[in-house]
């Protein structure tokens, strides 16, 4: 794939690890496809929140607040209507609903939150969650 | 009734025909055989494709073909490689390159010209040089060389009926790139004997090993040489019929003359994706190179291990592997191997008689089939 030298090749996975580059490893699930255990389940909602920046830090010491969550999967600050996009996952809906009214929006300088639960995943991360595609090819072609 | 076309008639069917046959009542079979990329189009060429459909892009276009795929076709030639053709008058878009093929044999032959052909090649080479009324003119070449083609032996073979030269580089069914040498060697005797050089070059993108050497940047070459190329290898798109003439204007104006009253145009649809594949983004055309040449390391190696001597394939994506130690011929080990392993490959007997005690295997597969393959074909060997 990189045509280097397998030493080469783990020699710099391991320095990245090393460094931090590379955090962690994990797997890409596709939970639509795995057999329903209602005890897994996990809601996961996308929350736009608006924030009062302060001198000095902007949104920084907030946003850092924020993911300090575990609830919290990912924080972006970003263009547009809102400051922040993040990632909020849970049992229930009730559980993040919870989450946001008690924990998200209650943070100072907090000023609105916009929560959109997420109904089905067609593609996260690269990886589509549709049907592979089907090979046509007639078997011996010239 | 009166007698059909004798030359037509006279012509084999495809060697390849009773294989698919065997193969296709078969329900687990691992194809080795399939000469087209595995990869589905594209997605954002498949896109330009259905929006060319909803807008209702629909009817003929210009014989010679859309201008912009033309310009886009003629650019890339000149980035890529350095060829210098002009959108007009040198360049026409034709249904594929079996179309491309077809027209520039037809023009450049009178009856009973000659074509030297050097074999192992893509099996419509000879019958649709038979089929321009032109008579083809094998010449081996030798896996000890890498099958490059030996200019003393073309020389021996040109005739005072000698026309043309027809040569796939990357070939079909080899793999094997030619050596810039031993393509200089090929124009200087064009140069000599005034002959033309056609140059199926559909492979073009896909070499691993050094750049393409398109045949049409050599001195002296681009006065005498069409070239033939297409999206349906590179792009993946063998089932949109795509593909282009570059030649001197002479040639590609009657080109474009056979081409308006045969074909009228290749499929509109099909054009304005060829426009996407060419104007959009490369990066799918990269990772299906880079994958075909991670197969074709993992591949060629594996075949090596289970005993089967392999020259190494430079380009397109096929390897043709020697099975002279299993003690069959071609057609028998090909045979064998898909009723006792249900593993298809192609005998290299069809592609010529300089193919026999050759197999052709497609890695256009899958890196987990082609793995099963090697183990199907280890244990096919073992119980010779």
């Amino acid at each position: 794939m990189t045509g280097l030298p397998v030493a080469e090749v783990s020699e710099a996975i391991a320095t990245w690890e090393r460094s931090g580059a590379i955090r962690r490893y994990k797997a890409v699930v596709d939970w639509d496809a795995v057999d329903e255990d209602p005890t897994s389940e996990t809601v996961t909602a996308f929350i736009d929140v608006s924030l009062a920046p302060a001198r000095g830090v902007g949104f920084d010491d907030v946003a850092a607040r924020i993911a300090r969550f575990d609830q919290v999967r990912s924080v972006h600050l970003v263009s547009g209507g809102h400051d922040l996009r993040c990632t909020v996952t849970g049992r229930t809906i009730r559980a993040v609903s919870d989450f946001v009214s008690q924990k998200l929006a209650t943070i100072d300088r907090v000023q609105a939150t916009a929560t959109h639960f997420v109904l089905k995943t067609y593609k996260r991360d690269g990886d589509a969650f549709t049907p592979p595609e089907q090979d046509h090819r007639l078997p011996v072609t010239p | 009734m009166k007698e059909l076309n004798g030359v037509i008639a006279a012509c084999p069917p495809s060697g390849i025909r009773r294989f698919f046959d065997i193969a296709a009542e078969m329900d687990d079979v691992i194809s080795l055989g399939v000469g087209e990329p595995d990869f589905v189009t594209p997605w954002h060429v498949r896109e330009a494709g259905i929006y060319a459909l909803e807008h209702g892009y629909t009817t003929y276009t210009s014989n010679a073909g859309l201008p912009r795929l033309r310009q886009l076709i003629c650019a890339d030639l000149a980035t890529r490689y350095g060829a210098v053709y002009e959108p007009d008058g040198e360049c026409l878009i034709t249904t594929g390159v079996s179309e491309g093929l077809d027209l520039a044999l037809r023009v450049l032959l009178n009856p009973g010209d000659e074509v030297i052909v050097p074999e192992p090649c893509y099996v419509a080479y000879a019958p649709c040089v038979a089929f321009a009324g032109g008579v083809p003119v094998s010449v081996p070449t030798r896996w000890e060389d890498g099958f490059a083609v030996d200019s003393d032996v073309v020389a021996a073979a040109i005739g005072p009926r000698t026309k043309a030269i027809l040569i796939g580089s990357p070939a079909n069914p080899t793999g094997a790139v030619q050596p810039r040498a031993a393509l200089e060697a090929l124009v200087r005797l064009a140069e000599q004997h005034d002959l033309y050089l056609v140059s199926d070059e559909i492979y073009g993108r896909l070499t691993y090993t050094s750049p393409h050497t398109c045949l049409g940047t050599l001195p002296g070459a681009r006065e005498r040489t069409v070239l033939l190329g297409g999206f349906s290898k590179a792009h993946a798109m063998t089932g949109w019929r795509v593909g282009w003439i570059c030649a001197p204007a002479s040639v590609a104006e009657l080109c474009v003359r056979v081409h308006q009253y045969t074909m009228l145009c290749a499929p509109h649809v099909s054009q304005l994706a060829a426009v996407e594949a060419l104007s959009g983004p490369d990066d799918a055309v990269q990772a299906m190179i880079a994958d075909y040449d991670r197969r074709r390391r993992v591949f060629v190696k594996g075949l090596r291990e289970i005993g089967l001597d392999c020259p190494e394939p430079e380009g397109a994506f096929y390897a043709f592997p020697s099975i002279r130690t299993s003690g069959l011929d071609s057609e028998t080990f090909a045979e064998q191997l898909l009723r006792t392993e249900h593993v298809a490959v192609v005998p290299g007997s069809v592609f010529g008689p300089s193919g026999e005690g050759h197999v052709r295997c497609s890695y256009a597969t899958a890196l987990p089939l082609l793995e099963e393959a090697l183990c199907r074909i280890d244990r096919f060997l073992r119980s010779l």
